[in-house]
């Protein structure tokens, strides 16, 4: 298949940005987004210009490490899936696919399609960790966990800390990755003992990056690419306001 | 509190609760102009006359309610629009509705709204001659009080003011289809079996709100084309002459 693409190519950070178009003929259907980014770039390495420069790893959609809004939608258009797991049989022979980075003033671009999310990193480690020696892992059953709330608290480590919540959000809020991350140890009985202090922390964190507010679009989890349930920021919600009332009172 | 982006949005659902309750009180007693002259004038001069303390006590509560949430409002949306500065960029929505993305300007003609209506039936600066508007009808004594049904009813004699009522009630349908479910998120009171229920609710919630309010400047639009007769025009036949 015949591809238009329109790509965002940025020099640095302070670069003012532009659009790119290039064509790019022989696209095979089996073709991941990723692979056919690859393409691009050895078209682009045989006509001597740069190649475009984007971020991938593990290319089996667990790493995170992908990013790329395609069509102004975060990993696209299809539901959970990351860009690497986004197949070219996908669209349509013809068709103009328009690949930019991830917009949020918190996640400046580096390089094209390249930004910076360490300020993902930075929410995490004001507490997004457990305070505690873990030696090796316990046996299975040592600490009885009831099956629903692993299962929830699961659904939250699902997150890949990718973005693509941040950037689907018009706000860009960092609410989901955070609500995620808080409510994955805030379910378990090894994250009690600092579940009010981790709250309050990772939430001024979220706020001193630059992020937006939430307003309950709901894009963040139709964007992401582990399904990640808004039910986590209504459970982050009620975390915060309960440990603020307990330190009022403290 | 309330200064974290979180506590930001506690104020907006905290407030944004008081003016959904309001709005459901406010609308059944407006209702009640369709059970007569009389009836009307009574429940209007029963809320004036209630004691000082609790009449403007809750007038201050509702205006705080208002204030609060509309400066939170702009506080948020000038963060919001740091964290994401318009830039050149395509810009998908995949399932957030018309009504939470446009939540900012429904808003803000709201906002225009109340300060009309309350010129416009509170304070009564846009049209002074209905503070004279004075009857016994619906009166405890003998006593003159004020004519409600009258002032309504020349109030919507005018075609722009009553679409502008009906547009602004339209408006606030939308604003309420999204806040009142939201609300429950922002205070953390909302989870995936429920967010179905709450967001059925708010819809109907909106749509019945919309309906109570229009049906009054709709009815008077309608009896002032000839198509219905409801409303006691003689009773207003003074004070429209003069108008």
């Amino acid at each position: 298949m015949k591809l238009f693409l329109k790509v965002w190519r940025q020099d640095d950070r302070n670069d003012e940005g532009r659009f790119e178009t290039h064509t790019l003929d022989n696209v095979s259907e089996d073709s991941s987004f990723l692979e056919m980014m690859d393409q691009l770039n050895e078209q682009l390495l045989e006509e001597g210009t740069e190649p475009v420069v984007f971020d991938h790893d593990c290319r089996e959609g667990i790493c995170g490490m992908c990013s790329l809004t395609i069509n102004g939608l975060p990993h696209g258009t299809e539901n959970s899936t990351t860009t690497c797991q986004l197949h070219m049989r996908k669209f349509e022979d013809g068709d103009t696919v328009t690949i930019e980075p991830f917009r949020a003033k918190a996640f400046p671009v580096v390089k094209d399609l390249v930004v910076d999310r360490s300020a993902f990193d930075s929410i995490t480690q004001a507490g997004g960790f457990i305070t505690v020696r873990t030696g090796s892992a316990p046996d299975g059953n040592a600490l009885p966990v009831p099956k629903d709330d692993s299962d929830k608290a699961m659904d939250a480590a699902a997150c890949i800390g990718c973005g693509a919540c941040v950037a689907s959000c018009k706000n860009a809020s960092a609410m989901l990755f955070t609500s995620a991350k808080a409510g994955h140890l805030n379910m378990l009985p090894q994250g009690q003992a600092e579940k009010d202090k981790r709250v309050l922390a990772m939430v001024s964190a979220m706020d001193e990056a630059g992020f937006g507010n939430c307003r309950n679009y709901g894009e963040c989890s139709a964007a992401c690419p582990k399904d990640i349930s808004l039910d986590y920021i209504a459970k982050l919600n009620r975390d915060h306001a309960k440990a603020k009332i307990k330190s009022i009172f403290a | 509190m309330f200064t974290s982006s979180i506590g930001k949005k506690y104020l907006m659902a905290l407030s944004g609760l008081v003016l959904i309750g309001f709005v459901f009180v406010h609308m059944a007693g407006n209702l009640q102009i369709l059970m007569g002259q009389e009836k009307i004038n009574a429940y209007a001069h029963a809320l004036q006359s209630l004691p000082l303390p609790i009449l403007w006590g809750s007038r201050l509560f509702l205006l705080a309610a208002v204030i609060i949430h509309a400066i939170t409002a702009y506080q948020l949306v000038k963060e919001n629009r740091r964290a994401r500065p318009n830039q050149n960029y395509i810009e998908t929505t995949k399932r957030a509705g018309l009504a939470s993305l446009r939540m900012g300007l429904t808003g803000s003609i709201l906002l225009a709204f109340i300060v009309f209506h309350l010129l416009h039936f509170t304070i009564r600066t846009i049209y002074p001659e209905y503070s004279e508007m004075m009857t016994v009808v619906g009166s405890p004594d003998s006593n003159e009080i004020h004519d409600v049904y009258s002032m309504v009813l020349a109030g919507f004699q005018h075609t722009w003011i009553s679409v502008f009522y009906i547009v602004a009630m339209f408006l606030l349908c939308g604003h309420l289809a999204h806040g009142v479910s939201s609300a429950f998120q922002s205070l953390g009171f909302r989870s995936e079996n429920w967010r179905g229920k709450l967001e059925l609710t708010a819809k109907a919630y909106a749509w019945l709100i919309f309906t109570g309010f229009s049906i009054v400047p709709l009815l008077v639009l309608a009896q002032n084309w000839g198509i219905i007769t409801i409303f006691d025009i003689t009773a207003s036949t003074e004070t429209l002459a003069s108008n």
